[in-house]
């Protein structure tokens, strides 16, 4: 059977506002994509239990509170701490340029800020995945 | 590729990650799944089995949610199969069941798996009876599975769940009319949600009413083969003495004893109904538990978990889970090797011999049925 790509679109820290994780999700939905959303206000380590029990090849993560220095890195750590190195980890929500290379230094394959067309992200998870279908 | 069942080895000791893969290779019905499934086979059967069923809207994660706390504050491990449907026209899927239930992602004791229907009707995806079968060797005891929000007859779950709740909700008018001749008759416990809501009382007089007249009628209903294989055991609301002479004999016997005490619980459950019956004049009604709960809040939850459970020992202490066991697996098999005729039906060589037989038919040459009685003949021969 057909290979399904499964991404899990989540919100880590405090802020409330998932419009745009919602976007995506649908987003990724259409284009065909298993997408399993999580919903608000997920700890780093509730990311990455739900991302290795649901085998997922993404985790989208976005955040609108400024906490991403901290809260993105920490989720490449604990995939690291786990023994999981195949998985898409990519970024998006209110960034600024100048934390981004940072983040990508930190194990954060790609950040999409504001504005990024959704067949630009669809399109990069496609050509980056880590598992080949 | 075969190589030796490392990942069954991992999962028996609940490594989440080989579990996880052994999922995805169940999804893709990846063919190098089968000696680590093997391996697993004698792990298998142990778990209690429980389907969460219902419209959707009607509460079913947000119960999930609640149903897993309690049943790990009862010291149990918790396996959870969350289905949502697949998009018919891109085959993308949200499965948003985890929003109210991620908070237990980071318990080692609960492991949630949501899978997208990919395109299976029946309120299922295909996977689901070797997920619950991966699930219950990895040890996980109790396991639920959450199907799709239902209309009439999404049923599959019948197949695959040990204890069905059937969870309803106030507010869905005419809904309640519409499950009531498909999923309204494969419930062992019944629970109408958002119970803070009006018109919860009337959803529940509702369900009852519904559950005496299958029970006038003499319907053959999951829950009325339950209530009289314990009665013939002298167990049941109109007990007097202790377990009827057939007890014994019971293949079950020996943990129906430790059952029967918690078998009662399920009538217990219930009890309310004996009240309204008798109300009524017909005292001898037996009916399922129909339960009152708020998930949102938690209230009803414990009641809830009492009846499944109740429902568990009852089914144990009549042998009838072992039954309903054979039963389910005969007709998996059925329906699998059928798919395996399908599909040699649907290679490239059989569809030329398919459509030389239409034209054979069309022509005149040979009749539908003749035609018919060649393919099997030739599906014998060949396979």
């Amino acid at each position: 059977m057909e290979r399904k790509i499964r991404v899990l679109v989540a919100k880590p820290g405090l802020d409330g506002h998932d419009r745009g994780a919602k976007v995506i999700a649908r987003a990724l939905r259409d284009a065909g994509m298993e997408v399993i959303y999580t919903g608000l206000r997920q700890t780093p380590e509730q990311i990455v239990g739900a991302a290795i029990q649901e085998d997922v090849d993404v985790v989208a993560m976005s955040i609108l509170s400024g906490a991403h220095n901290h809260l993105f890195p920490r989720v490449v750590d604990l995939l690291k701490e786990k023994g999981v190195d195949d998985v898409l980890v990519i970024g998006g929500g209110v960034i600024p340029d100048d934390d981004i290379p940072g983040l990508k230094a930190a194990g954060i394959a790609e950040v999409f800020t504001p504005g990024t067309p959704t067949s630009v992200t669809i399109d990069y998870i496609k050509q980056n995945l880590k598992r080949k279908a | 590729m075969a190589h030796a069942p490392l990942l069954a080895e991992r999962a028996r000791a609940q490594d989440a990650r080989a579990v996880a893969r052994l999922i995805s290779m169940v999804e893709r019905e990846d063919g190098s799944r089968l000696p680590e499934l093997k391996a697993l086979h004698q792990w298998t059967g142990r778990a209690h089995v429980i389907g969460i069923t219902g419209p959707p809207g009607a509460g079913k994660s947000t119960l999930t949610d609640k149903l897993v706390a309690e049943l790990r504050g009862r010291g149990r491990t918790v396996g959870v199969v969350a289905i949502d449907p697949s998009s018919p026209f891109t085959g993308g899927a949200i499965l948003g069941d985890r929003i109210r239930m991620n908070r237990h992602a980071t318990d080692e004791g609960v492991f949630i798996r949501s899978l997208a229907t990919r395109g299976h009707l029946g309120g299922l995806s295909r996977a689901t009876a070797e997920t619950v079968r991966v699930l219950d060797a990895a040890g996980y005891q109790d396991i639920i599975i959450e199907t799709v929000g239902v209309g009439q007859s999404e049923v599959d779950v019948v197949r695959l769940a040990d204890t069905i709740v059937l969870v309803s909700v106030p507010g869905l008018g005419d809904d309640i009319q519409a499950i009531k001749a498909g999923v309204m008759e494969i419930g062992d416990v019944f629970c109408v949600n958002k119970a803070d809501k009006d018109g919860a009382e009337r959803v529940i007089r509702e369900i009852r009413a519904m559950l005496e007249t299958a029970v006038l009628n003499g319907a053959a209903t999951r829950f009325s083969e339950l209530y009289g294989a314990l009665a013939a055991m002298g167990l049941g609301p109109d007990a007097k003495a202790g377990p009827g002479p057939g007890a014994g004999e019971a293949s079950f016997a020996g943990a129906a004893a430790a059952d029967e005490d918690a078998a009662g619980g399920y009538f217990q459950a219930g009890a309310a109904h004996h009240i309204a019956n008798q109300a009524r004049g017909h005292d001898e009604l037996a009916l399922p538990p129909v339960l009152a709960t708020v998930a949102e809040t938690g209230q009803g939850i414990k009641e809830l978990v009492d009846a499944i459970k109740a429902h568990e020992a009852g089914l144990a202490a009549t042998g009838l889970l072992a039954k309903r066991r054979v039963e389910n697996l005969a007709w998996e098999l059925g329906k699998a090797a059928a798919d395996r005729i399908l599909s040699g039906l649907e290679a490239d060589e059989r569809r030329g011999y398919l459509r030389a037989q239409a034209e054979a038919v069309l022509g005149k040459k040979t009749d539908f049925y003749d035609a018919l009685e060649a393919i099997a003949q030739s599906l014998r021969a060949g396979s």
